[in-house]
């Protein structure tokens, strides 16, 4: 089961954090500085793979992917593989926002700046449901997140975000 | 791809997300969000806010409360939105709820009626949105509210829905088991759905329904089998694919499921075999997700029952891992490989040269790992390497909870298989120094009784030396700053009672170390006591020697300190080591035996010393004892009846239902009746209150013992330490056992069980720094002894488990029942509760009076239905409780009760003259006690706790 999705950049400030266990607001906080400390004294070229126990309590691992400055972050326990798992970050998280990085900033350095919140929260739960995995092709993702952001974008006449079309993948 | 303009977000939002992203400081970060959620509380509450802008706002809201601050404030609007009727609007507001709230949240009531309403809404994305609230806000007492509509969503057209709809159903099963118990057959039947991806999803609630109860699922492994076979035969749609890998995450799934259902089992393995060869031989090792399901075989196949072929397959897979340049899948392959070698351990030794490159690596993620996978492969001929390496890499690391992890592991291992006894010590030194604080104190008593027995083979020499090197080490690690409390502990106990053994040190070496061991870890008081008892040891053994005792000047100015100290049990060691001092050398010599500590201590549990005394009462008269076992319902009364004197030992809250009195039960008990003890002299015959007064202490220490037992039974410690405290525990024996030698006290030494743990065969391992010799002293050892000796290694090493556990129940119970006792007692003298009330009651007991001047039936009439008799069941129940405790505790009762000081203070002789007097005085017991049942019956107690009712009633 999944027990926890974050993502931080790297100065430790959170952009995303969702559990699927209710933490209260301060433990959440302190598990997020808990993750962050592990993850900023990791070096380059090191497996992505963190003991957790020490943070989340008995049978957790983590999974963590650096993207640009951003670190994204999968808590789980011994019923996900770790591999599988760490695909999931790398294929599916970022062809979801990178397009607007794409279009829209000539700096990766901001991607942490402008990823769309209301809309990577609707792609996890696409993806997780109750902590588990339900849905790991990002094509499937992101026909059911078009399908609402097709509604949601009828009901709204302004954007200001200009749209982008670009299929641009993470690998 | 998606477009961005579905998710929209204003400016505002992203200038916030920017200027937070831009903050250099975290009080600058949190200006800015106070700021925010100033302007966020003022707006939200403006009436007629565009439906857009309100989403915007409960959007920020959630942005704000993940960074931590505090958006209570907003909750109930994220509640408002889920009543919306427009989609999107409703979907944030599930969203905000869901990261908002708890299932137990106040504000929740306001959402079931909502999300029942949704669950049947025609728009699938509705529903989907009201499923996914399902999931986080519905708990155990809301499941019944929308379990129907979820389990007709089932049967819902669209494959997305009855996906959640099943995860939904999984995470009530998560919840309350119970609640869709009925239900889990519609798992089974999911499984066959025409869509693979609710198929898959199917696999996570049957994973977790099969790692509880394995047996009722044996049938589904064909099942299983034939699903995992299509998948990776690439039957389902192309859809499917990831990476060119068939539907990979559904082949994890089934994969982890058939272990668990292989596990142990030949007939369903057999089954396994062919498919997972198969998905061994095409698996595509190239990609990621290729490797997670190779991964997942290897579990697979390490876990059913072993198939050569199989097993071979799976060591080749581990080596590619292994070689690999990617961290990920080293870690994977040393994962892999500690579970294979449960199964064949040679495949370690192909992979020496990985394993220790692993163990070098920056990585600590990889380190970790591979200490795991030396844990599990650890035997009696590289266990110094490994140890070895194990506390150096603990040395190094600052995570306390790995540190803890790997310094047990260090004391397991070197328990296990210790080459020699040196070893181990220094072994031990060096996890206490380094990680003493993160230990189980038991290591440390452990490590005290191994020096105390020596290694079991009857080799005094040998356990001499061992003793000698323990304290010359201990000598010189005294020296360096700050150690660990436990280190402490053990270090002055070891000095205490082996310091001055061999000669080697005089006692005023010894005494002067100790001495400054108490002054420097002042504050300390577990360390100073340790050191204050080993003192007194030095000095004992001195004085038994004929020798003579000059005590130093810096411990005579410690004595004085500990004599006035806070602390009483410092203050009782203290004076304790002044008494021994005084005393001439053939006492001591029986006080304190020298090396005594592993003598067994005799305990004699039938108080035969007593019999004359009680045969010579008995012939006076006297009742005989009755045996605990035959007089149940007595207890209860006397120990009701005894609230006053034992007020101080029987309290705390209880929460079993009351039980009503049995008051045929009370003709058994003795008559035995003094009047001493009343606070108003009645006369005699009718009034059997006082010989229950009197039942306990006539008892001498069976009862009194049992009594202060039940203390411990039935009430909640509420200050104190469940472990050993060695303070109480020594103060008491060596005050009154000289029998037991004194030493006893310090540790769980106390009990003589032979170690046959420590296995004393002596590798030859020579430790070098190249790698290679690094690899052959891991590895090494194992090929010469391979084939044969592995095995019976393992016999070895399980038997050695086996000798262990049989031990120690056996003396841990004692130690428990000995030295827990004192230990546990302080805490629950103190935890009075309610007690004061009930026995003040008593005191002023006006029934107590009222007996003077009634006849019981009268009072039986007078008070009958009063409101104050409603109470009587109450506390006879509540010592009922406590009684029944007594009866299973017999023999550790007995053994507390000698060991406490405040029971055996009063047995015997105070108690048996009271037993003699009595009998003669009283009348006919039996009378007296079916009257005073009666009253009973008629709903009357004595235990009142109103006893103006009864002024006003009887004038």
């Amino acid at each position: 089961m999944i027990k926890a999705v974050m993502v931080m950049n790297t100065q430790g400030k959170s952009r995303l954090a969702k559990f699927y266990e209710y933490l209260s607001v301060e433990k959440q906080q302190e598990l997020i500085r808990g993750v962050f400390s592990v993850l900023c004294s990791r070096a380059e070229n090191v497996s992505n793979f963190i003991d957790a126990e020490s943070i989340f309590g008995l049978d957790s691992r983590l999974v963590y992917k650096h993207f640009a400055t951003l670190y994204f972050v999968f808590v789980f326990d011994s019923s996900e593989n770790e591999l599988a798992v760490l695909d999931l970050i790398q294929d599916v998280l970022p062809s979801v926002f990178v397009e607007t990085l794409d279009k829209c900033f000539q700096n990766v350095c901001e991607l942490d700046i402008v990823f769309n919140y209301s809309k990577i929260h609707t792609i996890l739960d696409e993806m997780v449901f109750g902590g588990q995995v339900v849905e790991t092709s990002s094509s499937e993702i992101m026909k059911a997140v078009e399908e609402i952001s097709k509604l949601e974008a009828a009901s709204n006449a302004i954007s200001l975000i200009p749209k982008s079309a670009s299929g641009w993948r993470s690998r | 791809m998606g477009s961005q303009g579905g998710f929209y977000q204003s400016k505002e939002f992203l200038d916030l997300v920017k200027s937070i992203g831009e903050a250099r400081s975290k009080a600058e970060e949190d200006r800015i969000v106070l700021n925010e959620i100033e302007t966020l509380k003022r707006r939200i509450s403006e009436p007629d806010i565009p439906k857009r802008k309100m989403k915007e706002y409960i959007i920020r809201l959630v942005y704000i409360e993940m960074l931590g601050h505090d958006a209570s404030f907003g909750y109930i609007h994220a509640v408002k939105m889920t009543h919306d009727d427009s989609l999107l609007v409703k979907r944030t507001g599930y969203l905000a709820v869901t990261l908002f709230l708890n299932e137990d949240h106040d504000l929740i009531i306001l959402i079931v009626n909502t999300i029942q309403k949704d669950l049947k809404s025609d728009n699938y994305l509705v529903v989907c949105a009201a499923l996914n609230a399902v999931c986080k806000l519905i708990n155990e007492e809301t499941i019944p509210a929308v379990l129907p509509q979820a389990m007709e969503l089932l049967a819902h057209p669209k494959e997305a829905v009855r996906k959640k709809a099943i995860m939904a159903l999984h995470r009530f099963y998560q919840k309350s088991p119970s609640s869709v118990s009925h239900l889990v057959s519609n798992f089974r039947k999911r499984l066959c759905d025409n869509d693979p991806g609710v198929m898959g999803a199917t696999l996570c609630p049957l994973f977790e329904l099969i790692a509880r109860d394995v047996n009722s699922y044996k049938d589904l492994v064909i099942s299983f089998v034939s699903i995992l076979k299509q998948v990776a035969e690439r039957r389902l749609s192309k859809a499917y694919d990831y990476h060119q890998m068939p539907a990979p995450f559904i082949q994890i799934k089934l994969l982890k499921i058939l272990a668990l259902l292989g596990s142990g089992d030949k007939q369903a393995s057999e089954n396994m075999y062919t498919v997972v060869g198969d998905i061994f031989r095409k698996c595509d090792s190239s990609s990621n997700i290729g490797n997670a399901v190779l991964y997942e075989c290897i579990c697979c196949v390490s876990s059913i029952y072993p198939n050569p072929k199989l097993l071979e397959s799976a060591a080749d897979v581990i080596s590619r891992f292994l070689k690999s340049d990617s961290h990920n899948l080293k870690y994977m392959g040393i994962d892999a490989l500690g579970r294979l070698i449960k199964i064949s351990p040679e495949i370690a030794e192909q992979h020496q040269l990985a394993v220790i490159d692993c163990l070098e690596d920056p990585d600590d993620t990889l380190k970790r790992k591979t200490f795991e996978l030396l844990y599990k492969m650890t035997k009696s001929t590289n266990v110094e390497v490994i140890v070895d390496r194990m506390i150096d890499y603990m040395i190094s690391i600052n995570d306390n909870h790995y540190k803890t992890e790997i310094a047990s592991r260090c004391v397991e291992l070197a328990e296990q298989f210790a080459p020699s006894n040196q070893w181990f010590i220094q072994t031990m030194n060096r996890v206490f120094e380094h990680a003493g604080d993160l230990v189980n104190i038991k290591v440390a008593h452990n490590l005290m009784r191994l020096i105390a027995e020596g290694f079991g083979e009857d080799d005094d020499n040998a356990d001499t030396k061992l003793r000698s090197s323990a304290v010359e080490s201990y000598l010189r690690i005294l020296g360096e700053p700050k150690l660990p409390s436990v280190f402490l502990q053990v270090i002055c106990w070891v000095l205490g009672e082996y310091g001055t053994a061999d000669g080697m040190f005089s006692a005023s070496d010894i005494t002067g170390k100790l001495c400054d061991v108490a002054e420097a870890y002042s504050n300390d008081e577990t360390v100073k006591a340790y050191a204050t008892t080993a003192l007194m040891k030095i000095y004992a053994f001195e004085i038994a020697a004929r020798r003579k005792v000059d005590m130093l000047p810096e411990c005579q100015s410690l004595m004085e300190e500990l004599l006035a100290s806070h602390s009483t049990d410092l203050q009782q060691r203290a004076y304790e080591l002044q008494a021994v001092i005084g005393l001439d050398a053939h006492a001591v010599a029986c006080i304190m035996p020298s090396d005594a500590s592993c003598e067994d201590i005799e305990v004699d549990r039938d108080l035969s010393f007593l019999n004359d005394y009680i045969q010579e009462a008995i012939e006076k008269g006297a009742q005989p004892y009755i045996p605990e076992s035959e007089r149940s319902g007595m207890l209860n009364i006397s120990n009701f009846r005894n609230q006053d004197h034992h007020e101080a030992s029987s309290h705390g809250l209880r929460f079993e239902a009351y039980e009503l009195p049995k008051p045929a039960v009370q003709s058994r008990i003795p008559q035995t009746l003094i009047a001493s003890t009343e606070i108003v002299p009645v006369p005699e015959p009718m009034y059997p209150r006082e010989s229950y007064q009197t039942t306990m202490p006539s008892i001498p220490s069976d009862a009194g013992s049992a009594e202060l037992k039940l203390r411990l039974e039935g009430v909640q410690k509420k200050w104190g330490r469940s472990t050993y405290t060695p303070a109480t525990s020594t103060s008491n024996s060596t005050s009154q056992k000289t029998v037991n030698g004194t030493s006893q006290g310090d540790g769980a030494s106390t009990v003589s069980s032979m170690r046959e743990t420590y296995d004393s065969r002596k590798p030859q391992v020579e430790v070098s720094h190249e790698k290679q010799k690094l690899a052959a002293s891991l590895f090494g050892g194992s090929s010469k002894t391979e084939k044969s000796p592995a095995t019976g290694h393992k016999a070895a090493k399980a038997s050695s488990h086996v000798v262990e556990k049989s031990h120690v129940p056996k003396s841990s119970l004692e130690v428990a029942s000995e030295k827990a006792t004192p230990a546990q007692q302080p805490p629950d003298l103190l935890d009075l509760g309610e007690p004061t009330a009930t026995s003040t009651a008593l005191q002023l007991d006006p029934f107590k009076q009222l007996e003077g001047l009634l006849d019981a039936t009268e009072v039986a009439s007078a008070v009958n239905g009063a409101p104050a008799a409603s109470r009587s069941p109450d506390i006879m129940a509540l010592y009922a409780d406590t009684a029944a405790g007594i009866h299973n505790k017999n023999d550790a009762d007995l053994l507390s009760g000698l060991s406490n000081p405040s029971v055996t203070n009063m047995p015997g002789t105070t108690a048996m003259p009271q037993v003699t007097q009595s009998s003669s005085k009283g009348p006919n017991p039996k009378d007296s006690l079916e009257k005073d049942a009666l009253v009973r019956q008629m709903g009357v107690n004595p235990s009142s706790q109103n006893p103006n009712l009864f002024k006003d009633l009887l004038g």
